[in-house]
């Protein structure tokens, strides 16, 4: 018994304590009473997530609202001025305020996120879904398909897909979007294996349930879980990749701001201005731990 | 079982073949105007072309044969290792790969076996903890890893170490101490994936019952981690080993781009940028191939690790 309260994953929203079998009562109880601060400061981390993933996801629609500058507009007297209070994350090598340039700078990075996302959710799923539960042939060719793109680096497919459609929001959400198609087929035809293994299906054929059904009724909802963990964890990912390209060169054109192209462009001031780069990455690398956070919220509750 | 493993080295070589296909078909098939793509990358605008000089410029390219033709003749010639000569530079392909892979292999090496040990010991250590304040943040620093883009790490880096502290050489491939900073770039990502997976995989091991006898018969719980769980919980971390791979070549990519090195990375972002398709096209195919030879290899080692998993046809839906 011991070991199981040592190993019962600590109970994240007191609302959500399970109510289902009684066994399971001592043990949430004993969580509780053990951990609220821990369960306290663990909700407040998921308030604080979902806040910054708001607050990205409103300076991607409404900038303006945001911003406390025009993005665009030149002051060649403040140059790389260090952050304060006036320019919150300073400004760059054109007096540029970057806390405006990083919100309208959101825009293209989430739009192109969106769109990559979307894509890989869909495709992904699908085959996925396809190979694990029809299995056999289908599932051969799904899966070697599979197999061939995931043989393929994602951010390489995605620079060869970029070499071909040309630079650009647009290419590099596909090319990021079909990066990240292999690893959504995979998670999910994994899930719905082992599931369908699991005894309850067997009882559940063996009851006389038709395969249509089982697949509705009890191996999609029960594989659901993980891929859905995955999708929240791809945003950032994608984040994370169209920063990279845009990094890389490939992304929109000046003087369009995406995240990627601030901290590309703030390189050349390192030695003298290390926050013209280091405050837009930071940002970045906020929002994709907030979705990092979020999924593993998610995960957890669903365990 | 001799069967399988020649099924899994065909799967593989088609695997290989198919990849390259896919380049193919996304370098030579995508561009509406492959011809005025390849002029570009020599700063040709193809509008300041006659009829007759694109024509030619189509023929000297190769690009006036049928697509088939021009698919077989580089298949063929990518499988006796030559890629073709890069638009940008006018060298073979094959000469400016084997220039520029080894200080890139060197680079990876160091940063996988960096990413192994920070990797497997902070999911050693975090799962042995007991559960408290400690565990829990040790259990967030991979998420931490994963969430930082690997091109602000070496930015951070080169602030504190290279322009602050004057530790380690910011860029270039000048000795050993160059190696350094860029490594840990390359290893921070890779060992929080490893981290992760580990992590998870530990926490299910650790909840099987068999686990519960070890600790009922009175082993300590570090002695359970090591000897009973680990080799289990490792296996899952085998099938990544792959995509780690694999993520070192494209965390090369960005790395040599901000530490200024001389690379296989390099070399790709400015082919990319120079739209050089030969390139690209080799450095693709070759990342997959790596990627292809460690997964048939995991592959192979898998069941003979893991007794459970059987190649014998699976009849259970018949």
């Amino acid at each position: 018994m011991t070991v199981t309260v040592l190993e019962s994953p600590p109970t994240t929203d007191f609302d959500a304590v399970p109510s289902g079998p009684a066994a399971a009562a001592p043990t949430a109880s004993l969580a509780r009473t053990r951990r609220p601060v821990g369960a306290l400061l663990r909700r407040f981390g998921v308030i604080l997530a979902l806040g910054i993933i708001l607050f990205a996801v409103l300076s991607a629609v409404v900038p303006q609202l945001l911003a406390t500058y025009d993005p665009t507009a030149t002051a060649p007297l403040d140059r790389l001025l260090p952050p304060s209070p006036t320019h919150w994350f300073g400004t760059d090598e054109l007096g540029r305020d970057l806390y405006s340039r990083v919100v309208h700078g959101s825009a293209l990075t989430i739009a192109a996120t969106a769109l990559a996302v979307g894509l890989a959710l869909v495709v992904g799923l699908t085959l996925g879904v396809l190979s694990g539960f029809v299995g056999g042939l289908t599932d051969s060719i799904a899966m070697r398909i599979v197999d061939v793109f995931l043989a393929i680096p994602g951010l390489l497919l995605a620079l060869a897909i970029v070499t071909a459609l040309g630079f650009g929001t647009i290419p590099v959400a596909i090319a990021v979007g079909i990066g990240i198609v292999p690893g959504f087929a995979r998670t999910t035809r994994a899930e719905v294996l082992r599931v369908r293994t699991l005894p309850y299906i067997e009882a559940a054929r063996a009851g006389g349930a038709s395969w249509t059904r089982i697949l509705i009724t009890h191996i999609l909802p029960n594989s659901w879980g993980p891929v859905m963990v995955l999708a929240v964890l791809d945003i950032g990912v994608a984040i994370l990749a169209v920063a990279s390209l845009s990094f890389l060169g490939f992304g929109a054109a000046p003087p369009a701001a995406e995240w990627g192209t601030l901290i590309a462009n703030g390189r050349n001031y390192l030695v003298t201005a290390p926050w013209v780069s280091l405050i837009p990455g930071l940002f970045v690398a906020v929002v994709v731990l907030s979705l990092n956070h979020l999924s593993k919220t998610l995960e957890e509750v669903q365990r | 079982m001799t069967g399988y493993v020649l099924r899994r080295i065909g799967q593989a070589v088609v695997v290989l073949w198919a990849a390259y296909t896919v380049t193919f078909v996304i370098l030579y098939l995508l561009p509406s105007d492959p011809v005025a793509l390849q002029l570009a990358a020599n700063n040709v605008e193809i509008d300041s072309l006659s009829p007759e000089q694109r024509e030619a410029a189509a023929a000297r390219l190769g690009l006036d044969r049928p697509v088939w033709e021009q698919y077989l003749g580089m298949l063929l010639g990518a499988l006796r290792g030559d890629f073709g000569v890069s638009f940008a530079k006018q060298v073979p392909v094959g000469e400016l790969i084997a220039d520029r892979l080894p200080p890139t292999a060197i680079l990876s090496a160091f940063a996988v076996l960096i990413a192994l040990v920070f990797g497997v010991a902070l999911a050693l250590f975090a799962t042995w903890l007991p559960r408290g304040p400690v565990a829990a943040i040790l259990r967030r620093v991979p998420a931490v890893g994963v969430s930082v883009p690997g091109f602000w790490i070496g930015l951070l880096l080169i602030q504190v170490f290279a322009f602050t502290l004057g530790w380690f050489p910011a860029m270039g491939n000048e000795g050993p101490a160059s190696y350094v900073l860029p490594a840990i770039t390359m290893a921070i990502p890779t060992s929080a994936v490893l981290a992760q997976v580990l992590i998870r995989s530990f926490d299910d091991t650790l909840s099987e019952p068999y686990i519960a006898t070890a600790r009922a018969k009175g082993l300590s719980r570090w002695s359970v981690q090591l000897r009973h769980a680990f080799r289990n919980a490792a296996l899952p971390t085998l099938t990544i080993l792959g995509l780690l791979v694999g993520a070192t070549v494209t965390g090369s990519i960005v790395v040599e781009t901000v530490f200024s090195r001389h690379g296989l990375g390099r070399l790709a972002q400015e082919s990319v940028l120079a739209q050089d398709v030969p390139v690209v096209q080799a450095i693709v195919v070759l990342a997959a191939g790596a990627f292809v030879v460690v997964n048939l290899i995991v592959d192979l080692l898998y069941p003979l690790l893991d007794p459970r998993i059987s190649h014998t046809p699976n009849v259970s839906r018949a």
